[in-house]
């Protein structure tokens, strides 16, 4: 029901580089390998641009200048804006909808990205995302044969992401 | 005068920037020796209650469950260690194997004074006294200590087949299997090394536990994966001459 269905998996490192790619349906128009990489490049450009282009907030003028005691005298005047959230970092693209399939892009603290491409229609891609972070974390970052930054060929990560994926879907 | 008040206040937080008051405290670097040396000294090896691992009970641990994915960690670590300056899957191998193996003597240690001594009142003077009960002197119960008790101690649960050779050319070989092993979660081997089995590990444990016991043998791990369990590892052990020749002889005796 509420499992969307998933088309495609592509995980790219901290560099922009492509370091695996999945897909989970037949019938998919094919890419070339080649192709994978210039859209895992892309995609990584985008996505430092759409964090770099966030809109900010003008702040309150009144409550800048009599609150702020010394050291924030020199503040207000350099930044008068600040985020909408100001807790919250910048995060960049997160959902690209079309009428055809939803992107759905997660950044781990460390730069990795997952992409996800479902379908449009159904919800909640947040469960299927952690598990899949979570079994990248398990099979890939504990196997000892694994040279970070580098391609994951995991058949350990494979067998359990497939497998997860069709005992859902 | 500005200057002494905030080289204190450093030398206050001098965990967190310690580069930086090394540089500035040529005046006074006695100061802060004091306070720290007795905090150094409760480190992991000497607690603060100067209890240390060996005063402990033995018994204390016996039901402590450890994180797997900090194992998983380790043992990764100790895979990389192997690898470096390791030529052949066989090498490292046996690397893996010399690093189980002084696990394995000292486990059996502790599995029989665990085996034995179900209350906490086993003091040393009644374990010097009275003789341990249950070493196994043929092969059959050392392979069922193995099978049982020790993957009970080790993974909390049961091996998943003992079996012996078939073929009559090697009496002395005997297997046990384990469908998933515990060491094997995590790790994929790549292809091009798909001989080797980081399981190697558990062999070098089971055969210092042979070894332990009298039992020369050599111990190693191979995969054997099933559609359902593609994990499966299956360690054959292979006694020596002089171990076959003694258990004729026991075996005449009559002793079981």
């Amino acid at each position: 029901m509420c499992a969307p269905t998933v088309f495609s998996l592509i995980v790219i490192n901290k560099a922009g580089g492509l370091i695996y790619q999945r897909e989970f349906q037949p019938g998919l128009r094919k890419l070339s390998t080649n192709d994978y990489l210039v859209l895992a490049g892309t995609f990584h450009g985008v996505h430092a641009i759409t964090r770099t282009i966030t809109p900010k907030l003008p702040l309150a003028p009144p409550s800048s200048s009599p609150a702020v005691s010394s050291p924030g005298n020199t503040a207000p005047a350099t930044s008068g804006y600040s985020y909408p959230n100001p807790g919250v970092p910048t995060s960049g693209l997160e959902f690209l909808e079309t009428d055809k399939f939803r992107l759905t892009c997660f950044q781990t603290l460390t730069g990795t990205k997952f992409l996800l491409f479902t379908d449009p229609l159904t919800g909640s891609v947040d469960t299927v995302m952690n598990k899949i972070y979570e079994l990248y974390a398990d099979y890939v970052m504990k196997n000892p044969f694994y040279q970070l930054e580098m391609p994951v060929r995991c058949e350990a990560f494979d067998r359990h992401l497939g497998a997860w994926l069709r005992g859902r879907t | 005068m500005a200057a002494p008040p905030r080289h204190v206040s450093m030398l206050s937080i001098s965990n967190s920037n310690a580069g930086t008051p090394q540089s500035a405290s040529s005046d006074k670097p006695q100061t802060p020796q004091p306070p720290s040396t007795p905090q150094q000294a409760s480190g992991l090896r000497v607690p603060s209650n100067r209890k240390t691992i060996y005063d402990r009970h033995l018994n204390r641990s016996r039901n402590a469950e450890l994180s797997r994915a900090s194992f998983a960690y380790l043992f990764a670590e100790m895979v990389t260690y192997a690898q470096r300056r390791v030529t052949g899957i066989q090498d490292l191998e046996k690397r893996l194997n010399e690093q189980g193996y002084p696990l394995g003597l000292r486990l059996l240690d502790l599995l029989f004074y665990r085996s034995t001594s179900t209350s906490s009142s086993a003091l040393s003077s009644s374990s010097t006294s009275s003789s341990p009960p249950n070493r196994p002197l043929r092969i059959l119960p050392l392979l069922h200590l193995i099978h049982g008790p020790l993957w009970r101690l080790l993974f909390q649960r049961s091996a998943d087949a003992l079996e012996h050779s078939v073929s009559p050319d090697t009496p002395n070989e005997y297997m046990i299997t384990d469908n998933d092993p515990l060491v094997n979660t995590y790790i994929s081997v790549p292809r091009e090394m798909n001989m080797l089995n980081c399981a190697a590990y558990i062999a070098g444990v089971i055969e210092g536990v042979c070894d332990g016991c009298g039992f020369e043998a050599k111990v190693s791990a191979h995969n054997q994966p099933t559609e359902m369990w593609p994990s499966r590892t299956v360690f054959l052990l292979r006694f020596g001459d002089s171990v076959m020749e003694r258990e004729k002889v026991l075996e005449r005796a009559g002793i079981k």
